[in-house]
């Protein structure tokens, strides 16, 4: 039953843009597609692939991640409280190291993602490895929900976080080489969609929820926000450290020929 | 044949890329939890998930490359190559709009910010007005990425710098952050995020690319890039803006 559901519900994802782009194609530029055959059936592909993805994850990720966040915000699940104590922020920090090690792992498996470090992989000529690119975006994905749930706990206002998280990415994209730059505005937005949200949402909410004094409608907003900036940072600094190797390689490899001219 | 070797080999890379989330997931569960699964969660299921996430994966990607990546370069390509820069727009806004509208992360998202306004009293706590709102900041939300989708083609033709556009970006975000009513600060924020789906960043970024490689003096990695950025940033801008005055302009929904 889901995977007929998923099946029609991806369908009328994927059909609007289609007749955008068959539409354009055959009504404005009036000439046939290349390579039809090998298109269709890559189009076929992309449908029965995101619907078994959706019903997996339905079925599989989805209900693990939204149980184990429930069980680890649980007050159960706290260290017991002395009477009358309040509780501090780092009661909490099996749901810190859970959010940091929940928001890289799902990072690497997002399927958007994926297909923008391909295409950065295979314009930039192999100088960006995909999988190092995708490591760097999960780890600035991690830091930002971690960010996110400490100040659901805090329950600091969101602003301050992303006006501080702003003026980083100011900074890193004054200090970085240029080449870098859009590649890494663009990982910001595409790390959060299909198996990160959900799964992060639960978690927001369960903190929400068991902590006193948050609204679970209003505090759990802002998680999504943190973890599409930090990504920006990562990459710029992933740039830079490859950048600073590069050259560094270059002026040993420059060392020795210098001495045997001399 | 070719065909039935390269998805052996993206099947591995997907194996790879899930095994971190049922390691990480397996840990928790095992060390730390450390109770029981409930009936309704029975192991054979998960493992039947997440053979169905490998499958599913390994399809999509390569999918991408054999239909949705050669589509949009050539259509790029083909609309440089014809000249006309209205009908690209054009184009560029259709498939912004379009890709937006039906997303379901954005649905889900504008039902849950109608009832955060609600409560906080910016419009009146019924279901037509909640429902009313929730149509109006849709629809804003795909207006702004099709209009960031636009200007990030227009970008690519001019060869603006990114950068100065995002930071430009930014400050009108921190301006319209103090201006706006609170409750539509986190909503903001966030719609940012939901609105790149899993199909138009594909799409999307095959159509930067192709441009930046057939317009003459553009570098695919300088100016192929970004479009998706500007596509989180707009509807932030959009949304804040129709936090302060636009929701007084739907017909019924005043308190």
């Amino acid at each position: 039953m889901t995977l007929i559901t998923t099946f029609w519900g991806t369908l009328l994802d994927i059909l609007p843009i289609a007749a955008i782009v068959f539409g354009f194609q055959y009504l404005v530029i009036r000439k046939p597609v290349k390579r039809l055959p090998q298109v269709l059936v890559g189009f076929l592909m992309v449908w029965v692939g995101l619907s078994f993805f959706l019903v997996g994850l339905e079925q599989a990720l989805f209900p693990m991640g939204e149980l184990m966040a429930t069980q680890l915000t649980n007050h159960d699940f706290l260290p017991s409280l002395t009477e009358g104590a309040q509780r501090h922020w780092s009661d909490y920090y099996w749901v810190y190291i859970f959010a940091f090690a929940i928001g890289a792992s799902t990072t690497i498996a997002e399927p958007s993602l994926i297909a923008v470090s391909l295409k950065a992989g295979e314009i930039s000529g192999g100088t960006i490895d995909p999988l190092m690119l995708r490591i760097a975006v999960a780890l600035g994905m991690a830091f930002g929900i971690t960010l996110g749930t400490w100040r659901i706990v805090m329950g600091w206002p969101l602003q301050w976080f992303v006006f501080a998280a702003y003026l980083l990415v100011i900074v890193q994209t004054l200090r970085s080489p240029r080449s870098i730059i859009p590649l890494a505005f663009d990982s910001g937005g595409v790390t959060t969609s299909t198996i990160t949200v959900p799964i992060i949402a639960a978690l927001g909410l369960g903190l929400a929820t068991e902590i006193p004094g948050r609204s679970p409608v209003m505090d759990g907003f802002g998680m999504i926000a943190l973890a599409c900036l930090f990504p920006i940072i990562t990459v710029m600094g992933y740039a830079q450290i490859a950048q600073w190797r590069a050259t560094r390689t270059r002026s040993a490899n420059d060392l020795p020929s210098c001495k045997a001219s001399g | 044949m070719d065909l039935v070797v390269s998805l052996a080999r993206q099947l591995k890379d997907s194996l790879r890329d899930l095994a971190p989330v049922v390691l990480v997931m397996a840990f928790f569960q095992l060390v730390v939890i450390r109770q029981p699964l409930p009936d309704s969660l029975a192991l054979m299921d998960l493992a039947l998930g997440l053979v169905f996430v490998v499958l599913g994966l390994t399809l999509f990607i390569k999918g991408l490359e054999l239909g949705l990546f050669p589509l949009g370069e050539n259509l790029a390509r083909a609309f440089v190559k014809k000249g006309s820069i209205t009908w690209l727009l054009v184009f560029a806004f259709a498939l912004g709009l379009g890709s937006t509208v039906a997303e379901p992360a954005l649905i889900a998202i504008a039902a849950r910010a109608a009832e955060v306004v609600a409560q906080g009293g910016l419009i009146d706590n019924s279901v037509s007005a909640q429902n009313s709102f929730a149509f109006a900041l849709r629809m804003v939300v795909a207006a702004s990425v099709g209009l960031a989708v636009v200007i990030g083609v227009v970008r690519i033709f001019k060869g603006w710098p990114l950068h100065l556009m995002i930071i430009a970006g930014y400050v009108l975000v921190l301006l319209l952050t103090l201006l706006a009513p609170a409750e539509m600060v986190g909503i903001a924020y966030d719609s940012g995020g939901v609105t790149t789906s899993t199909i138009t960043v594909p799409l999307v970024t095959a159509l930067g690319v192709g441009l930046a490689s057939s317009i003459k003096g553009r570098s695919p990695m300088l100016d192929g890039f970004g479009l998706i950025a500007l596509a989180s940033v707009m509807p932030i801008i959009f949304v804040l803006i129709f936090g302060i005055v636009g929701i007084h302009l739907i017909p019924g929904v005043d308190p």
